[in-house]
């Protein structure tokens, strides 16, 4: 990692440059909700002027790049009894600009996923090898909760990554890429001061989290709270709509769709984005469904977020963006579970420690 | 800076080289092929009854018919162009380079078309995926095989194992239980298991009609005809959800270490490479850490069984 300091106006020549030669994608803001707050997107950019540097998040995350909704895995042109079966890895170059440290964070888990282990994705690793990160940190939304899963900072993942000090950018490049990008503009290396200020913007993003989630031992809580009633309150809530999954920037489940070119002359294999929360997520062959109910899909989200991925990989796959919780309709959101499931146990806890018999 | 250019330089991905980077893995097979298939011919197709039909396939390709090796309780993905692809569990003998054998019951959208071609048809297969029985561990021991229903399919490869090396096993005993004498599979090979390979058969069926001789009942009325001596044993059980909880919680009583009960069990999957999680069971794949498990894992997985 290399740090270097520019001047704003000397960052958006450097963006303006790289935007305009590059396909790229960046934060606009497309529309405003019911209560006249803006929502943004990652859409394409081709200027510096184009990007709000200044959003909040985005309502999707930046995962699509890269996991597209619907993603051609290969094609098969039949001829006579036989088939040829096409498989292309393609990917162009792109730049993202804007993403959040917790979107970055969301990429090094996908990549975890996704390229790791014993079948790593070819498709995924085309795109992440021709995309360009630059990063920018942000102060925290309301019911952010990045700061409990520790991903409101960021040291890996991205191409250069921007912390606002004012009326300069702290730069942390991270790929020889940038690096010599950046060697055609005016930076400077970082001085007392600099890294002071740095400092100090990072005490204030990390002091402005409101929201907390306790995640201490949640693996095992969430063992032991299998049969806990929190799960059917929550999963009469759920329309099992699977917003959540399709805004969540770390939720990679899918389902593999073949079907018939209208030509009859060929077939093509889709993937589609899947939800753990949609009804026939584990509904086999035949019809038995392990998991017919709303809470047994809405645990088994939790389970994968924040257990089985725990154990597998040592990190729980959720970044606290809460995109999950600002998306859905029936207003089930990460934080409220979590903190139902423990006070489940707080409760019995102070049963113990008020009664007589125990010292 | 109007005249300079920043392009960033596209990367390929290589498939030959992406798959020379994927690593030998120690239970699995060798070369995994895990987004192409192998195009195969159907040779043979044997209606076993009205639901189920036994295909038998052989790989074209020379070179591809030599590096497909699988172990017992393997499982392939089948591949129709068109309709998809579908997990299936190989009940042939994995000793068996030539041919491939997939007992498959009509039940779902592939499946239901894999019903209407014929032999000399192509399809193709991805794999081997998964776990596999531990067969070596399993030599010098008594073995239990228990099958319901379509269970016996995946449990006719680690069956085809041991009447090979028949002599490194103490008894063997085959549990086989159906719903009706119509939908016992495989039934004519059972005079050659029992004469040939020395392994005592015991079938029973729920509903009996007027031909049936045999027993009347759920397949753990079978235990009380055999004499287990836990010490001693290794016990395989697959079936469907409902049966693993009645068989493997009897066999623990009757003191048979979990760590030597196996199941195999079944989930809807749609990549057989752990990516999609449809088969996921609380942080366990089971494509890749399945679908063999033993009994204490199935324990400490929260709605395996």
């Amino acid at each position: 990692m290399i740090y270097k300091v520019i001047a704003k106006s000397e960052f958006k020549r450097f963006t303006d440059a790289l935007l305009r030669d590059n396909a790229s994608f960046g934060p606009r803001q497309v529309d405003t909700d019911s209560r006249g707050k803006a929502i943004y997107q990652f859409l394409p950019v081709t200027s510096s002027d184009d990007v709000a540097f200044d959003y909040t998040a985005t309502a999707s995350s930046a995962k699509h790049f890269f996991m597209p909704f619907r993603e051609e895995l290969s094609r098969f042109v039949f001829r006579d009894q036989e088939w040829d079966q096409h498989i292309h890895y393609e990917a162009n170059p792109i730049v993202l600009i804007g993403l959040r440290a917790c979107d970055i964070s969301a990429l090094n888990i996908l990549d975890d996923v996704l390229l790791n282990g014993h079948f790593p994705s070819p498709y995924y690793l085309a795109k992440r090898k021709n995309t360009f990160v630059i990063g920018m940190d942000h102060l925290p939304l309301p019911d952010c909760f990045c700061k409990s899963m520790n991903h409101h900072t960021i040291s890996t993942g991205f191409n250069v990554f921007c912390s606002d000090i004012g009326k300069d950018y702290y730069l942390s490049i991270n790929s020889s890429k940038a690096f010599n990008f950046l060697k055609e503009f005016d930076t400077r290396d970082p001085l007392d001061n600099d890294n002071c200020r740095l400092v100090e913007r990072r005490k204030l993003i990390s002091n402005g989290f409101l929201s907390e989630v306790d995640v201490t031992a949640l693996p095992s809580i969430l063992d032991i709270e299998f049969d806990s009633p929190v799960w059917e309150k929550w999963g009469n809530k759920c329309l099992n709509c699977g917003t959540c999954a399709m805004v969540c920037p770390t939720c990679y489940c899918y389902s593999v769709e073949e079907s018939f070119n209208t030509n009859l002359k060929g077939a093509t294999r889709h993937k589609k984005l899947y939800s753990c929360n949609l009804v026939d997520f584990a509904e086999v062959a035949g019809g038995h469904n392990f998991r017919p109910k709303n809470g047994d899909r809405l645990k088994y989200r939790y389970y994968h977020q924040h257990r089985g991925f725990a154990e597998n990989a040592n990190q729980q796959i959720c970044v606290g963006c809460n995109r999950c919780g600002r998306a859905c309709l029936a207003g089930i959101n990460p934080k409220d579970v979590i903190n139902d499931l423990r006070m489940e146990k707080e409760s019995c806890l102070t049963n113990i420690s008020s009664s007589p018999d125990r010292i | 800076m109007p005249d300079k250019h920043f392009i960033i330089p596209r990367q390929d991905i290589n498939r030959e080289d992406f798959s020379s980077s994927i690593p030998d893995f120690n239970r699995r097979s060798e070369i995994m092929k895990n987004d192409m298939g192998y195009k195969c011919i159907i040779t043979n197709i044997v209606r076993l009854t009205d639901q189920e039909k036994l295909f038998k396939l052989r790989i074209i390709d020379t070179r591809e018919r030599e590096i497909f090796r699988f172990k017992p309780g393997q499982f392939l993905m089948l591949e129709l162009p068109g309709y998809g692809d579908v997990p299936i569990s190989i009940s042939s003998s994995n000793s068996n380079h030539e041919f491939i054998e997939l007992c498959i019951r009509k039940a779902g959208h592939v499946t239901s078309a894999l019903f209407t071609i014929g032999e000399g048809a192509h399809v193709a297969i991805r794999g081997p995926f998964g776990s596999a029985f531990p067969m070596d561990e399993m030599t010098g021991h008594h073995v239990l095989l228990i099958a319901g229903g379509l269970g016996i399919a995946p449990l006719r490869a680690p069956l085809y194992w041991i009447n090979e090396h028949r002599e490194r096993f103490l008894h063997v005993h085959v549990l086989y239980g159906a719903k009706e004498p119509s939908q016992l599979l495989f039934t004519y090979q059972f005079n050659e298991w029992e004469k040939i390979n020395h392994i005592t058969l015991h079938t029973i069926v729920e509903h009996a009609d007027a031909g049936w001789k045999g027993k009347k009942g759920m397949i753990t009325d079978l235990f009380s005809d055999i004499a287990i001596n836990p010490e001693h044993t290794y016990a395989v059980v697959c079936g469907p959800p409902v049966m693993f909880k009645f068989v493997c919680s009897y066999l623990d009583r009757l003191g048979i270490p979990m760590n030597r009960m196996f199941v195999s069990l079944e989930r809807r999957m749609h990549c057989g490479m752990g990516k999609c999680c449809r088969c996921m069971v609380g942080s366990t794949f089971t494509c890749v850490d399945g679908p063999v498990f033993d009994y204490w894992s199935v324990m400490n997985l929260k709605e395996a069984i």
